[in-house]
């Protein structure tokens, strides 16, 4: 199997200096002026070597330096070197050396945070897995192992015939979260969220059960407002309607109205027709509105009514949340203060998980 | 006395009391074995019958087979060989130390109570046989259910379930009957139940048409009471719980919730499938439930149905006993008999008595221990999970959730967070490295709330060497994942197949429990 290897060098150096991020060339010089580290290439290491110790075989192809070439040979392996990037690295290295990296890999690891998900995701979209090893500051996005071993382990156990799942990727902007779009990663059911022994329940039919019991709520005619996400998307598949992940899509009858709507648009369907909206949480973050969906405005959301906006997700979401409560932030305090302590999470078919919320007026 | 073998030698008074666990050189037998499907040899038969010598009628048309069943054709030695062959692949109950499939409860089942029901006066009664002439199994029957009335605190018992979801499903029915013949039956569709009650008593109510909320554990690990109060209301039909739950901790609030719903109008229902750390200690009926139910298979000692059927048990107050299933066995002061002649009931959940055979078991396993004995199985499975609590925490990469300093009661849920950090070793891959020693170790949690979890629950039936050896057995897996995490991650070693592809187990679209849907598939 051939392995792409970006590291970001100076990913995750802003934290340990107590800085929020290490995105911006200043904020880097920053932090190594406060005696930071770059930990970055030897957790790329540390991924690698679990990847060789269980496949062999494996060869890595990377760019040359900082950016992955000095990982593999401290993991002891002799890399092929296909990109040789500017001093000081930049994002638009790591776009150019996953560009280069994509048609000649069966999966492409990238050492790094939020920052370089999104230059990640800038440069090959879906075309390929990925995964990421995590090394950042923020990694809010859905699209990195639990640790650089766990990487290598994943990396190892996956092959051409390995599930792919769609997994968000999101980083903090100006203050706020925002969503942009989804990479391809291995779903390695010991590695993701566990399997069940010997038994099923695992989420297409989850989410068959949540289309299901959203089926029951809804009316003839009546809309059907479904946020971003990979569930709700799975949630219009079941019925056989293809949506955007990113945009925020309106269906009737199980079938599709307008796709990637704004919110002007939407406050007139809403206006217009009887409705009810569908949002998912971030994955592992918990925010349900104000995140990536600004579209759904707080003069939609009045107008529809909170009775009638249902939060869905499968109990692996819920379960990967880790206990922390849902978030709500759509820019209005007021509508923010009026939602319940406790939401009904939609997790199938006539179940609901009482889940606890918060917002900043509770 | 016979001369000591080379092995033995003499060790210090101590060490006999308690000796240092030895791990097992163990390996289990491979035979290679194929279906039975795939052993058939055409004309071969288990029993050669002859030729009668009298012309026998034909049978008529409608119950005659139009072609023969496709069966296995086989002699009886080869029948036997396959399945004694089978049973040297498995890990069985009576094989191994038990104490990794915690939240089963598993237990010895005594071999004296096996005899009992092999005996004829049992075995060879048939189910349409007259009243008149059952007297002795209706009596079991009878006494049986009062031993479980004053076990659970309750007013009457339906013996009737197959098994312990069985016996969930028939309280959701009575549940249901309840609220319907108040005129309540409508308005009420709602049940509530938690994170880590068994998922039975969220998939019972579905089945029988609620909607079912799960309340999910606060930070301390106990269910959260304000989602309760935010859950109960004029929909409410009844609370299902668990407790103490899969997590070993008992809520101490258990009245206060059981208040809360009763005051919305909603039934509860305790889901006492174990009630190995409480007997005699306390009672559903004492905290307020409405109903109740046993798992014969667990707490009574019977075996667990994968080794055989099961059998539950259902014990309600005097208001839900008219919804009782039928028939329930009565008696006037000199005869018993089975009342079917009950409208209000819910009907009939199985044919004829219920599952006898573990009836009987069960009543002989309560009646040797006596009411002081039940109450010793309690707290000698509470010191025992103490006991192993204390053993296992000294084990480098394991820690016990929630609940920081309380007891758990009977079980505990643990997690191998750490060691996987440190490791890269999943809960799953120790079990299949447990499995090399001999023993037997699962993790179906689902969803993981705890990561990398493992819940063991040594009840009653072991000893502190029992204990001793399963401590030893994980503290040496531990070290293996830190010393030599190749072994581990490549186990099992020493058992009759090599690691499963997991993924096959979680896409029905490649399973095949029957050979008919194995030769489907295969088309």
């Amino acid at each position: 199997m051939k392995v792409g290897l970006v590291v970001n060098p100076v990913a995750g150096v802003g934290g340990r200096v107590g800085l929020k991020g290490s995105d911006s060339p200043e904020v880097q010089q920053q932090a190594f002026a406060l005696g930071a580290v770059a930990r970055a290439g030897e957790r790329a290491a540390t991924a690698l070597r679990e990847l060789l110790a269980r496949r062999p075989d494996a060869a890595i192809l990377t760019a040359a330096g900082a950016m992955g070439e000095e990982s593999a040979r401290a993991a002891g392996l002799t890399p092929m070197v296909v990109y040789v990037p500017g001093e000081p690295t930049s994002a638009a290295d790591t776009v150019a050396a996953a560009r280069t990296l994509a048609p000649h890999v069966d999966l492409l690891l990238f050492a790094g945070g939020d920052g370089t998900a999104r230059d990640i995701l800038e440069a090959v979209g879906d075309s390929l897995p990925v995964l990421g090893i995590p090394t950042g500051v923020k990694m809010h996005s859905a699209v990195f192992a639990v640790n650089p071993r766990a990487a290598g382990e994943v990396a190892a156990s996956s092959s051409s015939s390995s599930r792919l799942r769609d997994a968000e990727v999101v980083d903090r902007v100006d203050g706020t979260t925002q969503l942009f779009g989804h990479l391809r990663v291995p779903d390695i059911p010991t590695r993701v969220q566990q399997r069940k022994t010997g038994s099923s329940g695992i989420t297409p039919d989850a989410v068959s059960g949540i289309a299901a019991e959203l089926a029951d709520l809804l009316t003839p005619g009546e809309l059907l407002v479904l946020g971003p996400g990979t569930t709700t998307r799975a949630i219009a598949a079941a019925w056989g309607v293809d949506i955007p992940v990113l945009g925020v899509s309106v269906l009737a009858d199980q079938t599709l109205v307008a796709a990637d709507v704004s919110g002007d648009e939407l406050l007139k369907l809403v206006t217009a027709t009887p409705a009810r909206i569908a949002v998912t949480p971030i994955g592992g973050q918990g925010f349900l509105l104000g995140r990536g969906n600004q579209q759904l405005t707080p003069e939609v959301l009045r107008r529809v009514g909170l009775d009638r906006l249902h939060v869905v997700a499968t109990e692996a979401k819920i379960a990967a949340l880790g206990g922390r409560p849902l978030l709500v932030d759509t820019g209005d305090d007021r509508l923010d203060a009026a939602f319940p302590r406790y939401l009904r999470v939609i997790s199938g078919h006539r179940r609901t998980i009482l889940y606890p919320l918060h917002s900043e007026r509770h | 006395m016979s001369a000591p073998s080379p092995h033995t030698h003499v060790e210090p008074a101590e060490a006999r009391i308690a000796p240092k666990p030895r791990l097992r050189r163990f390996h289990q037998a491979r035979w290679d074995e194929p279906l039975i499907f795939e052993l058939t040899s055409p004309g071969e038969r288990g029993v050669g019958v002859p030729v009668p010598d009298l012309p026998v009628p034909d049978l008529p048309p409608g119950l005659r087979r139009a072609e023969a069943p496709a069966l296995p054709e086989m002699s009886q030695p080869h029948v036997l060989r396959h399945y004694l062959r089978l049973s040297q692949e498995n890990l069985g109950v009576d094989l191994n130390v038990d104490i990794g499939q915690g939240t089963c409860t598993m237990k010895y089942s005594p071999k004296i109570n096996d005899a009992f029901v092999r005996d004829p006066r049992i075995s060879e009664l048939h189910p349409l046989q007259d009243e008149s002439t059952v007297q002795g199994v209706l009596e079991i029957l009878y006494r049986l259910e009062g031993l479980l009335k004053e076990i659970s605190g309750m007013d009457r018992v339906s013996l009737q379930p197959g098994a312990g979801s069985s016996a969930i499903y028939a309280n959701v029915t009575m549940i249901r009957a309840y609220h319907a013949a108040r005129g309540e039956g409508d308005q009420r569709d709602e049940v509530i139940t938690t994170q880590f009650s068994h998922p039975t008593n969220a998939a019972a109510p579905k089945t029988a048409g609620y909607k079912v909320i799960t309340l999910m554990p606060d930070a301390d690990g106990y269910p959260d009471i304000e989602a309760l109060k935010a859950a109960v209301g004029p929909r409410t039909a009844a609370l299902l719980i668990t407790n103490p739950e899969d997590t070993g901790i008992f809520n101490p609030r258990i009245e206060e919730f059981v208040r809360i719903v009763h005051e919305a109008g909603g039934l509860c229902c305790y889901d006492q499938a174990n009630a190995n750390g409480i007997l005699g200690i306390t009672r559903a009926r004492d905290a307020g439930f409405d109903l109740c139910h046993f798992n014969l298979h667990k707490t009574f000692s019977t075996p667990h149905a994968c080794g055989g059927p099961a059998a539950g048990a259902s014990a309600v107050t005097e208001a839900l006993a008219p919804f009782l299933p039928r028939p329930t066995v009565e008696f006037d002061g000199s005869r018993y008999h089975l009342d079917d002649d009950r409208p209000e009931s819910v009907g009939k959940i199985r044919p004829f008595y219920g599952v006898v055979s573990n009836l009987v078991r069960a009543y002989a396993w309560i009646m040797a221990l006596g009411a002081e004995g039940l109450r010793d199985v309690a707290e000698t499975a509470v010191l025992n999970n103490n006991y192993l609590i204390h053993k296992v925490l000294q084990i480098k990469g394991v820690s016990l959730p929630y609940a920081q300093g309380r007891r758990r009661i009977e079980q505990a849920r643990y997690s191998w967070e750490q060691l996987n950090a440190d490791t890269g070793i999943h809960s799953e891959q120790i079990g299949y490295r447990v499995s090399d020693f001999g023993t037997h170790y699962w993790t179906s949690h689902h969803p993981y709330l705890v990561p990398e979890p493992m819940t063991l629950e040594p009840t009653e039936s072991y000893s502190q060497a029992d204990l001793d050896e399963y401590a030893a057995i994980l503290a040496e897996v531990a070290r293996e994942a830190y010393e030599d995490p190749e072994t581990v991650r490549t186990a099992p070693h020493n058992g009759p197949i090599h690691q499963m592809k997991g993924e096959s187990l979680d896409d029905p679209g490649t399973w095949a429990v029957t050979w008919r849907a194995y030769q489907r598939k295969l088309a």
